[in-house]
């Protein structure tokens, strides 16, 4: 009985080369992110910061200060940014549904793979569709749209004979952030316990009210991390919006008319090839606010998963 | 869970790998290798240059350092299209040794010296003169004419139906209605300088905006690049927008008002109009800077037309380059490099102005 009375401490277990390495590792991983992170704020703020202070008059629209110049790009942004997922959140999570919990196992492995696919289509082939086909052809919509609907805001006004609007390009964006959205619900979806979904069969419930009892609620979290994440890519896309929009410097909700708010990634790309001098610095600037924006919509997302993690799977 | 950590891991190596292949846009076309030297050609230049400036030329000095490099196998050039604006600023802090640009150094920028140069010494030349084209989406009408006030009305949205009564007086038999849709650059460009530069120049009562990069007005469509502004044209009916003239392909071409006459755009006139221009202010003997005379009334000149420049030293702090520079803006400005420009869809220099140019680019001090 004596042997068995070693120090009351705790047991230290045996440090391993292996365990050392991918500790280290691990951390190198982890600390290079926000390295990364860091480096980019740095940037951003040591290179804009004279166009805060400075004048950008030589700026498109001869603006009085930074903010008026990037008002209406922080505008067009966010609007078509939202106007994407409201088009793409409600497609993809029908979509996730059906290959969950309603296609037959064959069809929902093929479909699944289609739509992966189509995650892996470059923006400039999707800009390039935007202009050659989905452009001309949706025209006669946005007529009649103007015609009967023309008495709503959204509507008004002379439609564009080119197609080149702001909800053009967010009908692209829409199709681009699809697949983000829908393959992650996908996976939600098909963790559901199959508990509770038996649960709310046994107890008469039809599928839709099985899915709607059990399977939304549980994969309320993760339709909003998804669409976070989808609605990161939209706010940050650049080719499409570069190629397809036809811009101009308004803050207008007008979605048929060929005068819409840019947006700050798309004003990039066409107007960095020509700037120098403080254009560069305000055109970098519109970029931090950018960065700003995406870390607020992060945050404010993180924040709603948090609230309802009572609800979550972990449970 | 598995699943999304692999998926989160999978994105992350599609993101990465998404944003390395992006750089590989920057590495430009590599001319080919030139043929194996049994010709053996007689230049002994050796060396590296660099220049930097207007996405305008990009496509003509691809060609000419395509064709100089063939000549001179042991000559390496480079240039970057990065825009007139940061062109003349790295020629200016001597980053570059040339400079393309679609507009002349200012008084300001002359002033400021350059830092590559002995004595703040410099040339600058026409390099070619790009004709700008009205081109117009009207199926069914073969000839449009236009005065300055009316293109400045539409582009600028007053006028906004193509039976509009400025439009009818100025074509006989006109009977063409329906809404005009004006197309412009969306993107910062010499293009929409020089139109804008024209208009307010012939039309300043309509066209109030100074003349600069961005389109001015919100109003109209905007398309991205040449290319974008003739597809929106050309998707559109009633569609009218202002281009390259080499890139209008098949879309009708306005012709505009001068003097008295309506003029159709052709590359004689449009040299023609270069050559009839007075010198800038700020000309000298080595500064062949021109101010385009917008408003002529000789109906033989178009003159909605960009002059792009090339700047070079007078004289390099650093002699090793100043013997490529000059053979290399010799061969560009000679009647060879004149037409191997016009088939990426310049007008070529009069004979009268090479002759002019190539006098300066002698003055390269070797």
């Amino acid at each position: 009985m004596t042997a068995t009375a070693t120090e009351p401490g705790r047991i230290r277990a045996k440090v391993r080369p292996a365990d050392r390495t991918f500790f280290i590792s691990a951390i190198a991983a982890g600390g290079l992110i926000l390295v990364a992170l860091a480096a980019v704020a740095v940037f951003l703020i040591a290179e804009s910061a004279p166009a805060f202070v400075g004048d950008v008059s030589a700026m498109n629209g001869d603006p009085a200060n930074f903010w008026v110049y990037v008002a209406p790009l922080a505008f067009g942004t966010v609007w078509s940014a939202f106007l994407a997922l409201l088009f793409a959140l409600p497609l993809s999570i029908g979509i996730a549904l059906f290959i969950s919990h309603y296609a037959p196992r064959r069809v929902a492995q093929g479909l699944g793979y289609v739509i992966d696919l189509l995650a892996a289509v470059p923006s400039v082939v999707f800009g390039l569709w935007g202009i050659k086909v989905l452009a001309p052809a949706i025209v006669p919509i946005y007529d009649w749209l103007n015609q009967y609907l023309g008495w709503l805001p959204f509507f008004a006004g002379q439609v564009d004979r080119t197609g080149r609007t702001i909800l053009t390009v967010a009908i692209v964006l829409a199709v681009m952030i699809i697949p983000i959205i829908t393959s992650l619900c996908r996976e939600i979806f098909l963790q559901t316990p199959k508990l509770h979904e038996e649960a709310a069969l046994a107890l008469g419930a039809t599928r839709w009210e099985m899915i709607r009892m059990a399977v939304l609620p549980f994969g309320r979290p993760g339709i909003i991390s998804a669409a976070m994440l989808g609605l990161g890519r939209a706010l940050g896309e650049t080719m499409v919006v570069a190629m397809l929009l036809s811009p101009a410097l308004v803050i207008s909700f007008v979605l048929t008319s060929g005068q819409n708010p840019s947006t700050i990634a798309g004003n990039i790309a066409l107007n960095f090839p020509e700037a120098h001098g403080i254009a560069v610095n305000a055109l970098i600037a519109t970029g931090l606010v950018l960065f700003v924006i995406t870390l607020v919509v992060n945050s404010v997302a993180r924040w709603v998963i948090a609230r309802r993690a009572a609800f979550s799977g972990a449970n | 869970m598995k699943l999304t950590k692999l998926g989160t891991i999978g994105a992350i190596v599609a993101v990465g790998a998404l944003a390395l292949t992006g750089c590989a846009a920057n590495e430009g076309a590599k001319p080919a290798p030139s043929a194996a030297p049994t010709e053996a050609p007689a230049s002994t230049l050796a060396g590296t240059i660099a220049g930097a400036g207007a996405s305008s030329q990009g496509a003509a000095q691809e060609s000419w350092i395509a064709a100089f490099q063939t000549e001179n196998p042991d000559v390496t050039i480079s240039y970057d299209p990065s825009g007139s604006g940061a062109g003349r600023e790295a020629f200016i802090g001597g980053g570059v040794s040339y400079a393309g640009t679609d507009s002349a150094l200012s008084d300001d920028e002359i002033a400021g010296g350059f830092e590559g140069c002995v004595a703040d010494s410099f040339i600058q030349v026409p390099a070619f003169i790009d004709p700008i084209a009205v081109v117009f989406n009207l199926p069914g009408v073969a000839q449009l004419n236009l005065d300055a006030p009316t293109i400045a009305k539409i582009f600028k949205g007053e006028i906004t139906d193509w039976s509009d009564a400025a439009i009818a007086a100025q074509n006989s038999g006109w009977s063409t209605s329906g809404p005009i849709t004006a197309v412009h650059r969306s993107d910062d460009s010499g293009t929409t300088k020089n139109f804008a530069d024209y208009l307010s120049k012939v039309a300043p009562d309509v066209w109030t905006e100074k003349p600069a990069d961005p389109f001015p007005y919100s109003t109209g469509t905007g398309a991205q690049g040449t290319s974008g502004v003739i597809e929106a044209v050309k998707s559109a009916q009633g569609a009218i927008g202002y281009a390259a003239a080499s890139r209008a392909g098949d879309l009708g071409i306005a012709r505009i008002k001068v003097g008295d006459q309506y003029v159709a755009f052709s590359d004689e006139a449009a040299a023609a109009v270069v050559a009839g221009s007075p010198a800038a202010d700020n000309a000298s003997a080595t500064n062949l800077a021109i101010k385009l005379n917008r408003k002529t009334t000789n109906p033989a000149e178009y003159p909605l037309v960009l002059v792009s420049y090339l700047i070079a030293c007078g004289e390099y702090k650093d002699a090793a380059v100043a013997p490529l520079v000059k053979a290399y803006i010799g061969y560009v400005t000679s009647a060879a490099g004149q037409a191997a420009a016009a088939e990426t869809g310049s007008a070529p220099l009069s004979a009268d102005q090479i002759a002019a140019v190539q006098a300066v680019v002698a003055t390269i001090v070797e």
